[in-house]
């Protein structure tokens, strides 16, 4: 799925004063990318991902999917499309608590009417987690439970993942693990947008958008990767 | 998403905290329980009082002598004040009336009356032979005293159970001799029991002989009252009003005069019974539906603050999927759960309280179906009506801000 900005601006309003958060952003992110998202905080790059992953709108300008202006859709068909074609990962993991790891993996099945527990069981092998199924997530390490994320976002199938600060909480070692798992869906053709602002994390990706001040600073191929199999 | 998945979510959100799932559903229990347990009494002493009334027999007009204020009135106050009515009216009506099958005569007056060494003050009542066909009311030993016995005034009675287990107790009392007054009579027979009405316990009276009761015991002329028995209920109203024409005429009471009797209809008495009943049960089931509005309120409470508590769950709900009605389905199913357990532990409690009115204070009490189903219905009512508020404003939340918040 190829996704679009088109001089996308994104205004907040907090109290009488407009904040402008996005001030025309035009960003075109083709299948089977892997793009690190960077920037100091404030510079928009959060918000620009809740626009491309289908939880905010645009103030003006357009969001495309595959060509097609996704303002136009009802609630429920951006809740489709996100149950359908996206996959999130967040810093904070954002598991349901008091929820065993294979609910949390089975919970964008059920609002896709689907109950396979045997597909939520192989989501978790996938992420190395098979034996940490009936685990509550207090009961699993940072690690673990962003892997268990990575599960629930793998487990619709879907074209995109969109990762906001995947490692933020997490240590290096662990990071390095979590990057290493998200270059190998890259690997599988799973388009990959990451936000960061650690440079060794944004190197795993092939293209870094810099963000500054609502804007795109600068949009280059990332040459220091660690070259892997090109992909596509 | 299927209803029985948002059903599923919504009992393991209640199941997490028990404890606040049982006092949020309290208010739906008390409030149905006490539905439950309202109706059902009235019901009870609705069906009971109907019951008192038709042993009475429903196809009965009373006529009692006294100036009323009107023949219609139920609660006329001084009435037996005078002593127009007699034994020959009942005979008169008896006689020249149709549709008329039997009249009996009445009068009472307390009296102590003495058996050996026991004695009790009591209801000395004297009737007509054809009494118990009258009243329906047979005696259950022996027999009621006849025509002959009436004729020729005698001494003989036939007590209720109240005063069979006073003076004699557990013996056989047919064939003893009682003083009533200090005439002695003999006992011929014990009627059947026939309960209480109120304070009133109608087995505390012994009867004798209207006339032996008249010229013996009391030296009156005049009875406390008529009973006329009509063949079938629909000829009532005809029968009223002969039976006041005939007695006007007999007492000579002119045209436009108050008449010095009064004649009740037993339906009519039923009828003001039943209305005052269904009135307070009516008004006790209101005061019972508002307990249950404010258990719904308790609902909406802790579905809005559930709403706050779970704003990040909403967020991450979205995130993965769900639709702004998946959301508001499982927060509604979760509050019509919590009112629907509710409103079925109430139903259980509102029996369970019922019997042991029943049991304890021994009222009677009748648990219909419908009392069931109303209170039942109502309480499901009240959480969908309740729930549907938090539920609107769960789903409408911003999925941004609900991933956020702490």
């Amino acid at each position: 799925m190829r996704l679009e900005l088109d001089t996308v601006t994104k205004v907040y309003r907090m109290g009488a004063v407009d904040v402008p958060a996005l001030r025309g952003v035009t960003l075109r992110i083709a299948m089977g990318e892997f793009v690190a998202v960077m920037g100091p905080s404030g510079s928009g790059k959060s918000t620009c991902m809740n626009i491309l992953g289908l939880l905010d709108r645009p103030t003006t300008g357009r969001c495309l999917f595959d060509g097609a202006d996704v303002a136009a859709l009802s609630d429920r068909e951006r809740a489709h499309l996100r149950n359908q074609r996206l996959g999130f990962v967040f810093q904070s993991f954002n598991l349901l608590p008091r929820t065993p790891a294979i609910e949390n993996v089975e919970l964008p099945m059920v609002y896709a009417g689907r109950f396979e527990r045997a597909r939520a069981q192989a989501m978790l092998e996938r992420v190395g987690l098979g034996g940490r199924a009936h685990h509550l997530p207090t009961q699993l390490s940072g690690g673990e439970q962003q892997r268990v994320a990575i599960a629930r976002a793998l487990v619709m199938e879907p074209s995109v993942i969109l990762a906001d600060e995947p490692t933020g909480n997490l240590d290096t070692a662990t990071s390095a693990e979590i990057m290493g798992l998200l270059a190998g869906l890259n690997n599988e053709g799973i388009t990959i947008v990451l936000v960061t602002h650690e440079p060794d994390v944004a190197a795993h990706a092939k293209r870094i958008v810099r963000f500054r001040d609502g804007r795109i600073e600068r949009d280059e191929r990332n040459l220091t990767r660690p070259a892997p199999a090109e992909v596509r | 998403m299927p209803l029985w998945a948002g059903a599923r979510i919504a009992l393991r959100a209640l199941t997490a905290n028990p404890l606040r799932s049982i006092l949020t559903g309290l208010g739906v229990i008390i409030g149905v329980a006490a539905v439950v347990t309202t109706i059902s009494i009235g019901a009870g002493a609705r069906e009971s009082t109907r019951q008192q009334i038709a042993a009475l027999g429903t196809n009965l007009l009373t006529v009692i002598p006294g100036r009323g204020r009107s023949a219609g009135g139920i609660f006329t106050i001084g009435i037996g004040g005078t002593q127009s009515l007699t034994a020959e009216d009942g005979e008169a009506i008896a006689d020249s009336i149709p549709g008329v099958e039997a009249v009996a005569g009445e009068f009472n007056r307390q009296a102590q009356v003495v058996a050996g060494s026991q004695n009790t003050m009591t209801n000395i009542s004297g009737v007509t032979s054809n009494f118990p066909e009258v009243r329906d009311w047979e005696p259950a030993e022996g027999a009621f005293f006849t025509e002959e016995d009436l004729r020729s005034r005698a001494r003989v009675a036939v007590i209720g159970r109240t005063v069979k287990e006073t003076l004699f107790g557990d013996e056989d009392a047919i064939g003893q001799e009682i003083r009533i007054n200090r005439t002695t009579f003999q006992v011929m027979g014990v009627m059947a029991r026939k309960g209480s009405t109120g304070f009133n316990d109608r087995d505390d009276v012994i009867f004798v002989p209207l006339t032996s009761a008249q010229k013996r015991l009391f030296g009156v002329k005049f009875v406390r009252a008529l009973y006329v028995k009509v063949r079938s209920p629909d000829q009532m109203d005809t029968v009223l009003h002969l039976v006041e024409d005939l007695l006007l005429g007999r007492h000579r009471i002119a045209n436009g005069r108050d008449p010095d009797f009064l004649i009740r209809n037993q339906a009519d008495i039923v009828e003001a019974f039943q209305g005052v009943n269904r009135t307070i049960t009516v008004l006790l089931a209101v005061i019972a539906g508002v307990s249950l509005i404010v258990g719904g309120i308790g609902i909406m409470n802790i579905m809005l603050v559930s709403v706050t508590e779970r704003t990040r769950e909403i967020g991450i709900r979205k995130a993965v999927g769900a639709t702004r009605r998946d959301i508001l389905v499982q927060f509604l199913v979760e509050a019509v759960s919590l009112s629907v357990t509710g409103g079925l532990l109430g139903v259980a409690v509102g029996i369970g309280v019922t019997r042991a009115v029943t049991a304890l204070a021994g009222w009677a009490t009748l648990i219909t179906p419908s009392a069931v189903a109303l209170a039942f219905g109502f309480a499901a009512a009240v959480g969908i009506l309740f729930g549907l508020y938090p539920a609107q404003r769960a789903g409408r939340l911003d999925p941004i801000e609900a991933l956020r918040s702490e």
